[in-house]
């Protein structure tokens, strides 16, 4: 019989996971959203901020939570350049073209990783690696916790940037309807640049929260890319608060999933979740465009 | 220029044995032709249907394993090992075919959908016994045709004699109705339907031919090397190279994969000797390859020399 004793540390632990697979999520989603494409570069950009981190750390003794202001800035610089520059200008007016850019372009970063750091797994360890938050019915460790408040607050900062400021305001006309936007004087290009930047910002804080709990390998974008997906796809692409509750279920059914079939197999189960929504409701359970 | 093109390949294939007996040269051509030939399959789904397969690992590798499983736990002759292998690859075509297609899944979706099927392939075998699990699984055969153990050479006239059926058959199709209905899909799937094209039925014929004919790459592959492990079977690379080929030569066009895979075989490996053989570089070539080839030639080498042909007055730049 299962007691609860297991049951709600694993529902404690997989929201703890759910929510770091929602901000990962935050990011695909505004770039879907606007942009209208899939970036399949997402997770392996995420790799890249990770291997920051953890140098940031390993070499410079610099916090992954203090490495956040450093990270964030530069990774949304190297998110805009990389739209305007080399997506951008190699998509012809073409989703496809963009889909094969993106694909290439995580190719490039996962195996150059795989060049420079080897297959190495590698870990950190801060002053709270080792701390519990007890919670009563569950022991959470403190990195765990501290993501997940994180990552629900970055997830507010992004709601309120897109819904209340001028930069906001733009990036929802253009995901709207493109020439409308180009029409009334909204620089397309520089908002793709900018969705794509802050997509890519956001795993810089992401990784930041990331890693004091998890490892890096090159190979770690994928554990996390169509993981992405499909909490992109649960919660209809585009949408805001469905990335967020996705998020939260999909870490809960790995979780639970891992509890019951093992380790192995708990992925598995995320991927045919995924098949069958993209299957049966490829417009998520929230199915919106961004807006 | 087709012809004169077909032919000049056709001479330099046959004659290549006799004049280079160097095993790395042998060798060389057998990966080039391989993926020209699976690489044709990817064009005919991707370059005439317009539909982007990011995941044709799971035709390869579920042929593969296909022909693997039934020589070693079954005792299958590895010549019924082809038919059987374009069977499991045609067959896991059409499903993956009916599944997305039926809903409507197209483009980002349709590709992401590929990948996805790919990487649970992946994981599956990595997971169940009868793969070999993460050991992958060896192939024990006697050198000889009757085990379809030709030696180098005769793995090499083998895939000489596939890719010329697959030219064939790409030029067979690009003249047939089904090649014009599969093009008229690519530019705009809403008007061939409202012509009356069955968009549903052409594609999933597509892609079941196109999984058949990478399953039987994969059959060839395990052949050669008489090994395979969920990672080479299911992993991207496969899937990329196989659309690589397809990109750098031209889509849509009867020769692109084999220009395409000549050249990037050719390019891979002067990158490796330049470069060293670390793990991972030359992905990182590829993906280079990828990213500079849309950017730059998006109808392929074959559009480059087209678009010369047809403006013969333009000097070129330099």
């Amino acid at each position: 019989m299962l007691e609860f004793q297991i049951f709600l540390p694993a529902v404690v632990n997989g929201l703890t996971l759910g929510a770091v697979y929602a901000l990962v999520a935050l990011g695909l989603t505004l770039i879907y959203g606007v942009l209208h494409i899939i970036n399949f570069a997402h997770g392996s950009l995420l790799m890249a901020a990770l291997y920051a981190a953890f140098f940031l750390k390993d070499g410079l003794g610099i916090d992954p939570y203090l490495a956040m202001p450093l990270l964030v800035p530069a990774f949304f610089a190297a998110g805009y350049a990389l739209q305007r520059w080399v997506i951008g200008k190699a998509s012809h007016g073409k989703d496809q073209n963009v889909l094969l850019v993106t694909l290439g372009i995580s190719i490039v970063v996962e195996n150059l990783a795989l060049y420079f750091f080897r297959a190495d797994t590698r870990t950190v360890e801060t002053p709270l690696s080792y701390e519990m938050l007890d919670l009563g019915f569950a022991l959470v460790p403190w990195p765990r916790a501290i993501g997940f408040f994180a990552a629900l607050l970055v997830a507010v900062v992004l709601w309120w940037t897109i819904e209340r400021t001028d930069l906001g305001r733009a990036i929802r006309a253009v995901a709207k309807e493109r020439q409308g936007a180009r029409l009334v004087g909204i620089d397309v290009d520089h908002v793709f640049a900018m969705s794509f930047g802050i997509g890519t910002a956001v795993l810089g804080a992401a990784a930041c929260l990331l890693l004091p709990s998890f490892y890096v390998t090159p190979g770690v974008g994928n554990v996390f890319v169509l993981v992405a997906f499909t909490v992109v796809v649960l919660g209809g692409m585009g949408s805001f608060t469905g990335a967020l509750v996705g998020g939260l279920a999909i870490g809960v059914t790995e979780s639970l999933g891992g509890l019951f079939l093992g380790q192995a197999l708990g992925q598995l189960g995320i991927f045919l979740i995924f098949i069958l929504l993209l299957l049966f409701r490829p417009t998520g359970l929230f199915g919106s465009r961004l807006a | 220029m087709r012809n004169a093109a077909l032919g000049a390949f056709l001479v330099a294939a046959l004659a290549l044995p006799f004049v280079t007996g160097s095993e790395f040269w042998i060798k060389f051509a057998f990966t080039t032709l391989l993926f020209a030939f699976m690489g044709q399959a990817w064009n005919i789904l991707g370059g005439y249907g317009g539909q982007f397969s990011f995941g044709h690992a799971l035709f390869f590798g579920t042929g593969a394993y296909a022909a693997a499983v039934a020589q070693n736990s079954f005792g299958l002759n590895a010549w019924l090992g082809l038919p059987l292998g374009a069977a499991a690859g045609g067959a896991a075509g059409w499903a993956a075919g009916y599944l997305s297609f039926r809903y409507g899944l197209k483009g980002s979706y349709f590709a992401l959908v590929t990948l996805a099927f790919a990487e649970v392939f992946r994981i599956l075998a990595n997971a169940v016994d009868f793969t070999g699990a993460g050991v992958g699984l060896f192939v024990k055969l006697q050198p000889g045709w009757a085990d379809l153990q030709p030696g180098y050479v005769g793995f090499y006239y083998l895939l000489v004699a596939l890719v010329l059926a697959s030219v064939w058959l790409a030029w067979r199709i690009e003249n047939s109705r089904f090649g014009a209905q599969l093009t008229a899909i690519r530019e705009n799937e809403a008007a061939a339907a409202a012509l009356g094209v069955d968009a549903y039925a052409v594609k999933v014929r597509a892609i079941a031919l196109s999984g058949a004919m990478t399953g039987i790459g994969g059959v060839i592959y395990v052949q050669f090397y008489l090994y395979i492990d969920p990672g080479i079977a299911y992993g991207p690379g496969v899937s990329v190279e196989i659309l690589l080929v397809s990109i750098i030569g031209g889509m849509g066009t009867v020769l692109g994969p084999l220009l395409g895979s000549t050249v990037l075989h050719a390019a891979s490996e002067l990158a490796r000797r330049v470069m060293g053989d670390a793990p991972g570089i030359h992905l990182v070539f590829y993906g280079v390859l990828l990213v500079l080839m849309v950017r730059f030639m998006p109808d392929g080498l074959i559009g480059l020399l087209k678009r010369r042909a047809s403006r013969p007055a333009e000097a070129p730049r330099a």
